[in-house]
């Protein structure tokens, strides 16, 4: 059966977000002969219309009202039930960040259903929409069918692939309304993400937990990074490390923290709780340093070795040198 | 000042892997392993307490959907400080999706009038949703801040601070509103023997589908609009190739060559 959807879209720095490109490429598949729409609310909301064209949608629906610019639930939410409207959308898809976390339950509640949340795989099974999601911390996949007019699903980072771009193709455009009131007052907003390479965009992700006994293990495990090269990785954490005040939440790998796939994430004084695994299962390898060959994590690691990070990330970081 | 808890009994989130079994689309009780208080609810029922001891004047009620078992769960937050305890326990209500568990929530914040902020978890850690607080917000008609690290009162507003994907908020929602917290406001309190035992005598109000006026066709898995039709557990990968050495540095250069002929680096 044809899909008319619709994607909530986000932008970085005024340019569409890697995250809305992914969502239009699952937008494409699941569609079968729907339209894929895009709303786009804040400045950049034209330009990136027209980038999103190339990345398979037919319909773009904005508003470049800056006040938009900073998310606020309570303006965003009519503007994208208008967009549902407008799109004739029966199915929403949302990136699970800041946006979707709130945006998507409240879509699906004014619609009467719950919103499927952090899906990992969307398809069409015999003309009916099937979407999983991790479940348990990671340890169960739970796959749903909706009873609802409306489906309301959160998309998890780099679960979808993006379409590959169409220069010059292009769409139809429509405004939504202005922001109304919020009743919610952002009063401040501070800045805590890493500068440079960030973890989600990194090809090599070195992260230290607990078990580096204290935060002058991160500094070791910087050390590992910039040995792989600063260009290329970048360092992450555990919550417990986290929670410990060792590293900053903007670090965390996880459930509830960031999702990652590099090529290579290198696990130090790590466990491997499904709910850190969560993060980091997409990684193409994994590498566990760990002084307990029990540990989880050696059951998701492709290389293991077995010691005391202190004295193995000194001679990892002399190897990698003398590789160069 | 009135405020509520909603706090949701699980199975241990901390079950290891192994122990972790799936039968009919159902998890399957792990042997020895009881069920807990899910650990977001814990800190917010701390969010909630905190803002008790600062307000002053204040009574706190804890609410949990489930069955009979979620008495030890509102008992430990009765135990931490909370005031008054109410189950909510119907058959009508088992098998609910996000939503029916919010409208129930709902309707027992409302029965119970006079509230002024209810404090959710930022997900349960069974199925990792993340959305009835804002469901109950929604159904409320009540602003909502997810996600926060810090709660405090400011005249008839919450001041709450937020954990953004990089980097934090401090947003000002007026009351009546709903919270949800993150472990980033910190451990819940651990309570006293004491307050364990003043707790285990205090009796909980049960309250069904007829007590909160509703339907029994629009709660559980009649009402639920999200549909489970599969649960499987994921495979887990290949095994592991464990670099062996004399030394540290024989196991590096072992890793690093390792890398190198898998073509990683
Ligand atoms: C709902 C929910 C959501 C969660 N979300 C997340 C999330 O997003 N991200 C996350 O990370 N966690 C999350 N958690 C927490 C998770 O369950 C674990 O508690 C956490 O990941 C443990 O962190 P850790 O591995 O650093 O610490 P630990 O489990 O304590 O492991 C430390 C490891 O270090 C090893 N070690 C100790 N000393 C050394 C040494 N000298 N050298 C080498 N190895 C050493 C030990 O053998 C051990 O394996 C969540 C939990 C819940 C319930
Ligand atoms: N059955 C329940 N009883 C009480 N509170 C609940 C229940 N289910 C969910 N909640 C609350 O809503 C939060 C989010 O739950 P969820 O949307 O299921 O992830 C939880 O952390 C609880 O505070």
């Amino acid at each position: 059966m044809a899909q008319n959807v619709l994607v909530i879209g986000e932008m970085v720095g005024g340019a569409l977000a890697p995250t809305s490109k992914e969502l239009l490429g699952a937008a494409s598949r699941i569609a079968e002969g729907g339209t894929v729409a895009i709303a786009l609310l804040g400045t950049g909301a034209q330009a990136s219309a027209a980038e999103a064209f190339t990345f398979g949608a037919t319909q773009a629906l904005t508003s470049g009202d800056a006040t938009y610019d900073v998310f606020r639930s309570d303006q965003w939410l009519p503007a994208a039930e208008a967009a549902i409207a407008q799109a004739s959308a029966t199915v929403v898809l949302i990136a699970q960040s800041m946006v979707g976390r709130d945006l998507g339950p409240r879509l699906a509640f004014r619609n009467g259903s719950s919103a499927a949340m952090d899906c990992s795989r969307l398809e069409m099974v015999g003309g009916k929409l099937q979407v999983t999601r991790p479940a348990y911390g990671g340890n169960a996949l739970a796959t749903y069918e909706f009873a609802s007019a409306l489906a309301v699903i959160t998309v998890r980072a780099k679960t979808q692939e993006a379409l590959d771009a169409t220069a010059g193709a292009t769409g139809a455009t429509s405004e939504l309304p202005g922001p109304g009131e919020a009743r919610t007052d952002v009063v401040s907003r501070e800045a805590s993400a890493s500068e440079g390479l960030q973890i989600q965009d990194a090809p090599i992700v070195v992260s230290g937990g607990r078990g580096l006994g204290d935060p002058e293990g991160f500094r070791l495990v910087e050390a590992l990074a910039a040995a792989f090269g600063s260009e290329r990785a970048a360092v992450g954490s555990s919550r417990a490390a986290c929670d410990l005040g060792w590293y900053p939440p903007s670090q965390q790998v996880g459930l509830t923290g960031k999702v990652v796939s590099p090529d290579l994430y290198v696990a130090v004084g790590i466990s491997g709780a499904s709910q850190h695994m969560a993060g980091c299962s997409g990684a193409k390898a994994i590498v566990a340093i760990n002084k307990d060959r029990e540990a989880n994590i050696f059951k998701s690691a492709k290389f293991g070795i077995v010691g005391d990070y202190k004295l193995v990330l000194p001679a990892l970081i002399e190897a990698l040198k003398q590789a160069r | 000042m009135h405020l509520v808890i909603c706090a949701k009994q699980i199975p241990d989130p901390e079950t290891p892997p192994s122990a972790f079994k799936i039968d009919s689309n159902a998890v399957v009780p792990a042997a020895g392993i009881s069920p807990v208080l899910s650990p977001f609810d814990a800190q917010a029922a701390e969010a909630a307490l905190r803002l008790k001891e600062s307000a002053g004047d204040t009574k706190v009620t804890v609410i949990s959907m489930g069955k009979e078992s979620a008495q030890a769960a509102i008992k430990q937050v009765l135990a931490m400080g909370a005031d008054e305890g109410v189950l909510l326990n119907d058959d009508a209500f088992e098998g609910g999706d996000s939503y029916t568990t919010a409208k129930v929530l709902a309707a027992a914040i409302r029965k119970l009038g006079d509230v002024d902020a209810v404090f959710c978890g930022r997900q349960a850690a069974d199925w990792d949703m993340g959305q009835v607080g804002l469901g109950i917000a929604e159904d409320l008609g009540w602003p909502c801040a997810i996600v926060a690290k810090d709660v405090q009162l400011d005249g008839s507003a919450l001041v709450v601070q937020r954990v953004l994907t990089d980097g934090f908020e401090t947003v000002k929602e007026p009351l009546p509103a709903v919270v949800t917290v993150s472990n980033e406001l910190g451990d819940p309190r651990y309570p006293k023997l004491q307050q364990i035992m003043q707790a285990a005598k205090k009796t909980v109000t049960t309250w069904g589908t007829g007590d909160l006026g509703l339907d029994a066709s629009g709660v559980g898995a009649a009402g639920s609009k999200l549909k489970l039709v599969g649960l499987a557990q994921p495979q887990s990968g290949g095994a592991v190739q464990i670099i062996e050495g004399e030394t540290p540095e024989e196991q590096a250069q072992g890793l690093v060559q390792a890398l190198r002929d898998a073509r990683i680096i």
